[in-house]
């Protein structure tokens, strides 16, 4: 088996911090703008999911900027958590969109709101709660099989 | 305005998760055992965990893959067996015992589980336990 792709773990915690900030941004803007923005998260989300974490602009942002101003990495991290965390993240913003494009606010603030929680918390405390839905998933699938 | 107040609210529950979470991490509590019966507790056999036990107390973690803090997990267990004598740790993959995880109630990796000689499971911790955690848990289910 080849050697799964290794990242810098501060990448996904900055791209995080700028999730948050776009879905947070998302919540308080009127209507046009509140569904592009959560088109442009869906975007990123899809890169990091399908392509690769290290692929999303955001990853680009860290390397370019962020990181020639950090010390190297102590200790590098299994890139599969946070690509798993990514296709949690899009999940959460389709379900945001279709909300918000049907007419039901509700499940659009809902999702958005849970989405915005998960990439907070990622962000400040570098916990991934996209990573702990995997084995409740495989959980389910088993008891649903 | 209603996105305001889900932002608010969605910044509270956030702060709210982070300091449960920041108290309860790698925090060993000891397993709730309904019976009476002192053998009525949840046991684990090397047949089980596919491993020998150790012969003063076992460590064991659940973990999945993809799951970022259990390789920092694998390492304070892997220090704490090495320095006590007696100590095995033993690391499960949760996907492929997923009738075991059911059976115990584990819902997030890691999840680790210190059992005493006997194999019976004492403490129960979940995230990354310190160092200090890991010894004193040992300590209790080893009396």
């Amino acid at each position: 088996m080849s050697r799964p792709s290794q990242v810098d773990p501060r990448g996904p915690r900055v791209a995080a911090a700028l999730t948050s900030l776009v879905l947070a941004v998302a919540l308080v803007v009127p209507p046009p703008a509140r569904e592009f923005l959560l088109v442009l998260q869906g975007a990123v989300f899809t890169i990091g999911a399908f392509v690769s974490v290290a692929a999303t602009p955001y990853a680009l942002f860290f390397r370019g900027v962020v990181r020639p101003r950090l010390a190297p990495p102590t200790d590098l991290e299994d890139a599969r958590p946070p690509q798993f965390a990514q296709l949690v993240g899009l999940i959460f913003v389709v379900v945001a969109l279709a909300g918000f494009l049907t007419g039901l606010d509700a499940l659009g603030y809902g999702a958005a709101a849970a989405a915005l929680v998960a990439a907070l918390l990622n962000a400040a405390t570098g916990f991934c709660l996209g990573c702990e839905l995997y084995l409740t998933s495989r959980r389910l699938a088993k008891s649903l099989a | 305005m209603t996105g305001l107040f889900v932002l608010v609210g969605a910044l509270a529950v956030t702060v709210v998760i982070a300091v449960l979470k920041a108290h309860r991490d790698g925090r060993f509590t000891a397993v709730e055992h309904t019976g009476v019966v002192d053998d009525d507790v949840e046991r684990l056999d090397a047949e089980r965990l596919g491993q020998p036990l150790g012969e003063r107390a076992t460590l064991v973690q659940f973990s999945s893959a993809f799951c970022a803090p259990c390789r920092a997990t694998r390492v304070v267990l892997g220090q704490a067996a090495e320095a006590v004598d007696g100590v095995t740790a033993i690391d499960i993959d949760a996907e492929a015992h997923l009738d075991l995880v059911r059976e115990l109630g584990i819902v997030r990796t890691p999840t680790v589980l210190v059992l005493d000689a006997q194999g019976r499971v004492l403490r129960r911790a979940s995230g990354v336990p310190r160092r200090e955690q890991v010894l004193a848990a040992i300590a209790a289910a080893s009396q």
